[in-house]
């Protein structure tokens, strides 16, 4: 039903899509792999009207189109579920679903609007209360919104722009039934993941991208998560980490009945308690905003501690400031990299002294000693394989992966043996999300006490020596490795207690 | 994106990157000026005046002689202080307004100083006023400062409301416990010790010690910024205070420092605009913008021009100081109407300021471009 030819888009210094050839078919979902950056945003950005290709042709039904904006991608029966939800939190569902229909449908009666949402809800099991305002639905309801919004345009052509990324694995699995029951209702859908395993699962047809070009066309029955991998990476990529069992030395980080607020306010943490021994990895599995960031900063010394207690090594310090964290052993690897990590405009060398950048040898007699700085970051740099023009690059112009790397060189590389790590991996390539699993792995072989906080639940499982699950600022459970599987933590995730 | 191999350091392309960036720094400026000047022979055009005349009259009055040159040094000075401290407060993501009364608390304090010990010997007293004038400046910033890191109080508002204040202590000081006992009661003290006078630079201009002070306070401040951890601290928070708190800096304590070596530079330049005068007394008659010369706020327009650069700050000083000395001419030798020349800086104000996104612009944009060739 639909026929993208040949399409080439080129940003300046950057050939984002070159020659790709790309069909929807009715009844079928086609599911578009690639890592960051490797063109996959671009050609759906194409398809929905919001960049023209610079050579190429767009086929709907045969015939060749031109789609001039998404209101026009929309009217075709093109819909798209952004990974951002579009919706205003203040209108109820049905508001939302009103919201810029139009015509007859613009009128301020709701009430034909409600039946029919009733009607199309129950049809696709997309299950949600007409009168629920957006802000009152968890995400996964959310998204059954954005699709519901896409099926009253008429929408023929789904599009779902990595739409697992968000949920547990309960929602993912009402998610694909309803994905399973738009396909045989012959509709054509365009699944986009990196998540190998529901790729497996879901998809019809297979195309996978890497630099804007297509590297391969195939069907699941012939592939595998390491061959698909390979295509997307370009080299064998490991799955199956074995993780050396190794008992756990003492408790190193202790948290006691930790309770913190958030920024408006609110109980974020809410008496939790953990403890990480040396050379151990705990997981900390939860939703976004559930209350890990708010954990990870008070732990760091940078959000105050309404009560409970901290301790490193046996001594509290619930009270200190990041630098005498810092100075207990303790590192930390926040979850937004550019904002909280790294200084944008501050080159890679900066970066990777931002900590240490005030003590000897890079400082002597208050000023910097720019030769020992240079020396430690080309060792660094190196070490940790960051990819940098030269170390007086601005770091702002580095790929994700590789700040991310900055980052990770910095606070591994300072002696420090109790970590706090969160969101490690979030929107950075495989093959960078590999090197960072490594290094972990390798500071915990080395005694470190490693607190991984992830909404990364794959990573967390194949991560972690125990399992904890945090849900609106508690510990619902935690569960060594051997009893962690994906649907009990997943039930954890959403707040269901084990029956 | 994978990879394994070493970095690629090879500089070819980058070291393009490290030259085209100030080449570009330097000549959006002088294009911002040339334009501006073009405006202005409109302006004067309309007032049936002679650009051409009016433009040599204006280069004439600010570098035709050795004299001319000294005047748009001294006139320069002030600025260039207060410019190389704005720049300090700038890079710390700090905007500080406040230049007028920090020179007025330096030039008050360096006055005290004066009047309590003035039989010190010269090699001693001269410092002596000098750090005075800094210790009172940063006296007058570290307030706005704490406010802003402890209280939270915007210090674009408290550093003007502190403008205020100080020209009002200057007021209320020169009235009575300061002014010169005589007959006439007039705002200034009298003349101050001798020994603190700034001495002449040979020449046989009115230059004094002052510049020099000046020009080393310029390079201090880039030594400072760029080449100490103190600096390092002070960029970090000013590019980002989340990462710099996240590191482990004092996000707070950083802000203060700023605040305060920004002011301890306009101090300077209140103690120098003091023994620096051809009076040698503090004078608080005609208001303290008399006596500041507008040199706290024009500070804030060099250091843009500067790129915000201590270093760049000096020329751009001259040029400013320039405009100002050789306007008084072009208005003689026109006979056009005094306000025309504040018009035209005002003019050379807006698209100097406005030039500066375009710089940035241009930098990002050949800074991209190199980073894309050493990609390929």
């Amino acid at each position: 039903m639909l026929e993208m030819r040949g399409i080439t888009k080129r940003f300046p210094g950057v050939v984002a899509n070159e020659g790709v050839d790309f069909t929807v078919r009715s009844g079928r979902v086609h599911t578009l792999l690639g890592e960051n950056g490797a063109g996959k945003s671009t050609l759906m950005k194409i398809l929905f009207g919001l960049y023209r290709p610079d050579e190429g042709s767009v086929h709907l039904e045969g015939t060749e189109v031109e789609i001039r904006s998404p209101a026009d991608a929309i009217s075709r029966g093109i819909g798209m579920i952004h990974q951002h939800f579009m919706l205003v939190p203040t209108l109820t569902v049905a508001e939302n679903v009103a919201l810029g229909l139009g015509g007859a449908w613009g009128s301020s009666d709701l009430r034909p609007i409600r039946q029919r949402l009733v009607e199309v809800s129950e049809r696709y099991g997309l299950e949600v209360d007409p009168d629920a305002f957006i802000w009152q639905l968890a995400v996964g309801e959310r998204q059954r919104v954005e699709i519901l919004k896409a099926l009253f345009r008429n929408a023929r052509i789904l599009v779902l722009d990595e739409p697992t990324a968000v949920l547990t694995p309960p929602e993912v699995t009402d998610l694909f039934t309803t994905l399973r029951q738009l396909r045989d209702d012959g509709r054509g859908l365009v699944f986009i993941s990196h998540k190998l395993h529901e790729v497996m699962e879901i998809s019809d047809e297979i195309t996978v991208l890497r630099d804007g070009r297509i590297v391969g066309n195939t069907v699941p029955e012939s592939s595998s998560r390491e061959s698909l991998a390979q295509m997307m990476v370009g080299r064998p990529v490991l799955f199956t980490r074995t993780v050396q069992h190794h008992d756990p030395g003492e408790d190193r980080l202790v948290v006691r009945d930790l309770v913190v607020q958030g920024d408006r306010g609110n109980l974020a943490v809410d008496k939790v308690s953990l403890s990480v021994r040396a050379g151990e990895i705990l997981g900390v599995a939860g939703v976004s905003g559930n209350g890990q960031r708010e954990l990870a900063e008070a732990i760091f010394g940078l959000r105050p501690v309404e009560s409970g207690g901290i301790d490193i090594d046996g001594v509290p310090a619930g009270s200190l400031a990041p630098k005498a964290v810092r100075s207990k052993g303790m590192a930390y690897v926040p979850e937004e990299r550019m904002r909280d990590g790294v200084i944008g405009e501050f080159t890679v060398a900066e970066n990777l002294v931002l900590v240490d950048h005030g003590s000897p040898p890079y400082t002597r007699w208050g000023f910097l000693r720019f030769g020992a700085i240079k020396r430690q970051c080309t060792k660094l740099v190196q070490r940790y394989s960051v990819k940098t023009p030269m170390l007086e690059t601005l770091t702002r112009s580095l790929s994700g992966g590789n700040i991310q790397k900055v980052v990770i060189a910095r606070e591994f590389s300072c002696g420090a043996e109790v970590l706090v790590v969160s969101q490690p991996t979030r929107g950075i390539d495989v093959g960078a999300a590999e090197y960072v699993h490594e290094q972990l792995l390798g500071q915990r072989a080395a005694g470190a006490a490693i607190l991984l906080i992830s909404e990364d639940l794959d990573e967390v499982l194949q991560m972690s020596d125990r399992v904890a699950v945090i849900f609106r600022g508690q510990i619902m459970d935690q569960l060594p490795r051997s009893e962690a599987t994906a649907m009990r933590v997943g039930r954890l995730m959403m707040g269901l207690k084990a029956e | 994106m994978v990879t394994t191999e070493n970095p690629d350091t090879s500089g070819a392309p980058s070291l393009k990157a490290l030259w085209y960036g100030p080449l570009v720094g330097l000549v959006v400026p002088v294009l911002a000026v040339v334009a501006a000047l073009a405006v202005g022979a409109v302006l004067l055009l309309a007032l049936g005046a002679s650009p051409l005349t009016g433009y040599a009259a204006l280069i004439d009055g600010a570098v035709g002689d050795w004299n001319a040159v000294a005047d748009t040094a001294i006139k320069s000075m002030p600025m260039l202080l207060v410019g190389v401290g704005i720049c300090i407060a700038f890079r710390t993501g700090v905007i500080n307004i406040g230049g007028e009364g920090q020179i007025i608390l330096g030039a008050i304090f360096a006055t005290l100083v004066a009047l309590a010990v003035p039989d010190l010997p010269s090699v001693f007293l001269i410092p002596l006023v000098l750090l005075a004038g800094a210790v009172g400046g940063a006296i007058w910033g570290a307030i706005p400062g704490a406010l802003k890191a402890y209280a939270g109080v915007s210090e674009i508002l408290s550093t003007i409301m502190m403008n205020i204040v100080a020209a009002q202590i200057l007021s209320f000081l020169l009235q009575d416990l300061l002014i010169e006992e005589g007959a006439i009661k007039i705002q200034q003290t009298r003349r101050l010790s001798h020994n603190a006078d700034l001495p002449l630079l040979p020449g046989g201009t009115r230059l004094h010690l002052g510049f020099l002070v000046a020009l080393l306070v310029a390079v201090i401040a880039y030594l400072l910024i760029y080449k100490t951890s103190l600096g390092f601290r002070l960029r970090a928070v000013g590019h980002s205070p989340d990462a710099s708190r996240y590191a482990g800096m004092q996000v707070k304590r950083s802000v203060v420092q700023a605040l305060a070596l920004s002011g301890a530079c306009a101090g300077v330049a209140g103690a120098v605009m003091v023994f620096g005068s051809i009076s040698h007394r503090l004078i608080g008659e005609g208001g303290a913008t008399a006596f500041t010369q507008g040199a706290g706020f024009n500070g804030i327009v060099v250091a843009l021009f500067g790129g915000l650069h201590p270093l760049y700050t000096v020329p751009a000083s001259f040029l400013f100081g320039g405009m100002l000395i050789g306007g008084i001419e072009l208005q003689r030798e026109l006979q056009v109407p005094a306000a025309l020349i504040v018009a035209l800086n005002g003019v050379v104000v807006v698209f100097v300021v406005s030039s500066l996104r375009l710089k940035t612009k241009l930098q990002r944009w050949s800074e991209d471009a190199v980073l894309r060739r050493g990609r390929k």
